[in-house]
């Protein structure tokens, strides 16, 4: 049941409850063909038309060069480059504990892409292990419907 | 540009919460201490005022920076607010040079605070992480102790770096803040119990990181003839440099090293830089502040450091970007004892110590991390060792630096994305 007074926590001094929230609008604006190749299990990184430096993570124009970037698929295995198991994390997050974060890294692209590892326990996890992309089959629309997992998994 | 000296600081104690002290009070709190140390200074020389905070979401009152300004009494004068992640509080004082170096004020306030206890602290580490990519980083497990494990995992990659080292770091930073009655969170501590307290998130353990406060600092930065006209002892701000990185960590570039004066491109043959595990903002904000302060090889020109260490890791990947050594030396120069100081006992066996400490006053790790005053807390505290006052100030001199000539303050926001490095000096 909805509580409609007001909780207050001590008064010397007088605290209270002040509830906040919110819901945006949030456009993915140019990035949306990503997370649209998402939930058709590709996984859309950025190529320089110019320079030809390739982004795992997408950006429609190039960080070095300033010219625009074309759509690249990625092949869907690369190693991962550093990790490290959250015990603790942001409160939204706080429930998922333990989860593993990496940073992968392709042959085909010059830029890294975050990412969970999934399906390996945190002790085994090691720099330069190979892993495989992995799609949500309900999408979320979020970057969360995308994981990795290791290539060779017994 | 015409030169900046810094007249008088001021600091809050820091802590957990600060609930009988709105953001406006605790500022006030340390003007005052501020004013109080500069008797022939006054109020009416101040020409205007810049404000740092950090965090909407923590506040969660728009324009907070005006609500001290007319608190303080400043109005109708010139204000702004400076918000850059956990560099807040280093643009702060980097604007407020501006004001005086420009011409444009005589005596300009840096203002600073944040209030951090007013949400609980995995709430707090989530408003923290909106400060990386919200479509491609923050969904993923938003977590800046995450992050900075990531970076320094790799760090240990590529050099050898060891938790025991980063657990050093820990031990001198706590140890150091014992002496420090501003701090929040002083202790003696071994490598055994940084170690063995809770994993927050591999390699870092609740001991490796800052914890979250509430708190305030002031700088009044002025002109060479402002300056002499009220302080006895005014500390002259002699380089400011600052640098950024991409805001995403997967962006950043695997390239080469950006050299310091007393460095070649032979040192850093097979490394490419900066990737994750180092902070190529860092790198060129010292290398903007040392040639506008005509350092060449600040291991030897510098009399100690504050630098932000947010993390064991980041102030070990900050010895490097700094070039106090090598890129790789970082673990191997606080195992050294170099960045210790010569009177506090640590516990711990370090043959070349107190050479160049860092971190004197406890840095973020002990004395805690208002984001917003943070960045101005440093130049308190190297404004104090540089006048040789930190006994007056802190009740006992064990943390004063011996014959302190120049100092190095460095402030660093979120994975590196902003970085300043501004060099004080004995007038």
């Amino acid at each position: 049941m909805e509580s409609t007074g007001t909780i207050v926590y001590g008064i010397d001094p007088l605290v209270i409850r002040d509830h906040y929230e919110i819901d945006y609008l949030h456009s993915y604006a140019e990035d949306s063909p990503f997370f649209i190749g998402l939930t058709k299990g590709t996984l859309l990184g950025s190529r320089c038309t110019a320079c030809g430096y390739t982004y795992a993570t997408p950006r429609a124009h190039c960080m070095e060069c300033g010219e625009p970037t074309t759509w690249h698929a990625l092949r869907l295995t690369g190693r991962i480059h550093t990790f490290t198991t959250c015990h603790y994390g942001g409160e939204a997050f706080l429930k998922e504990t333990p989860f593993t974060l990496i940073l992968v890294e392709f042959d085909d692209a010059d830029t890294l892409f975050l990412s969970r590892l999934k399906g390996m326990p945190p002790d085994q996890v090691r720099i330069g292990l190979p892993v495989v992309a992995r799609f949500a089959k309900t999408p979320s629309f979020k970057v969360t419907d995308v994981w990795f997992e290791p290539t060779n998994k017994a | 540009m015409r030169p900046v000296y810094m007249i008088s600081g001021g600091i809050t104690k820091f802590a957990k919460a600060h609930q009988d002290k709105d953001f406006r009070l605790m500022v006030k709190e340390a003007y005052d201490y501020a004013l109080q140390n500069v008797p022939r200074f006054s109020k009416d020389m101040i020409d205007g005022a810049v404000g740092s905070y950090f965090s909407d979401h923590f506040t969660r009152q728009l324009k907070a920076a005006s609500m001290v300004q007319d608190y303080l009494g400043l109005c109708p004068k010139p204000s702004r607010r400076i918000e850059g992640g956990g560099a807040t509080g280093g643009l702060c004082f980097q604007s407020a040079w501006e004001a005086v170096a420009s011409g444009r004020m005589n005596c300009c306030l840096a203002f600073g605070f944040e209030t951090m206890s007013r949400v609980n602290t995995w709430k707090g580490n989530e408003f923290i992480a909106l400060a990386s990519d919200t479509n491609f980083d923050f969904p993923v497990g938003g977590f800046y102790s995450g992050y900075y494990a990531m970076m320094v995992q790799r760090h240990m990659h590529e050099f050898g770096t060891t938790v025991e080292q980063m657990a050093m770091v820990s031990v001198k930073n706590h140890a150091n803040a014992l002496y420090n009655p501003y701090a929040q969170k002083a202790k003696r501590l071994t490598v055994k119990e940084v170690r063995e307290s809770p994993m927050v998130a591999t390699p870092l353990t609740m001991e490796d990181i800052c914890t979250m406060s509430d708190g305030a600092a002031v700088c009044i930065l002025a002109s060479e003839e402002l300056a002499e006209k009220v302080c006895d002892r005014p500390v002259k701000i002699t380089g400011v440099g600052s640098g950024s990185d991409a805001m995403r960590m997967a962006d950043r570039p695997h390239g080469n090293v950006i050299l310091l004066p007393h460095e070649r491109e032979a040192d850093y043959r097979q490394l490419r830089y900066p990737g994750v595990h180092s902070f190529r903002g860092g790198r060129m904000a010292a290398k903007l502040a040392y040639e506008m302060a005509g350092i060449s090889n600040p291991g030897e020109e510098l009399s100690f450091i504050e630098l932000h260490d947010a993390y064991t890791s980041s102030e070990i990947q900050t010895y490097e970007d700094l070039g106090l050594c090598k890129y790789g030396d970082g673990g191997h120069f606080v195992e050294s004892g170099i960045p210790f100081l010569p009177a506090v006992d640590y516990g711990l066996e370090l043959p070349n110590r107190g050479r160049l400490p860092v971190n004197p006053s406890g840095g973020l790790l002990a004395c805690g991390h208002p984001v917003g005053a943070t960045g101005l807390m440093q130049a308190v505290f190297a404004f104090w060792q540089l006048q040789g006052s930190v006994g007056k100030h802190l009740g006992n001199d064990k943390l004063q630096v011996e014959n302190a000539k120049r100092g190095l303050i460095h402030s660093h926001a979120g994975t590196g994305t902003y970085i300043t490095v501004s060099i004080l000096e004995a007038a």
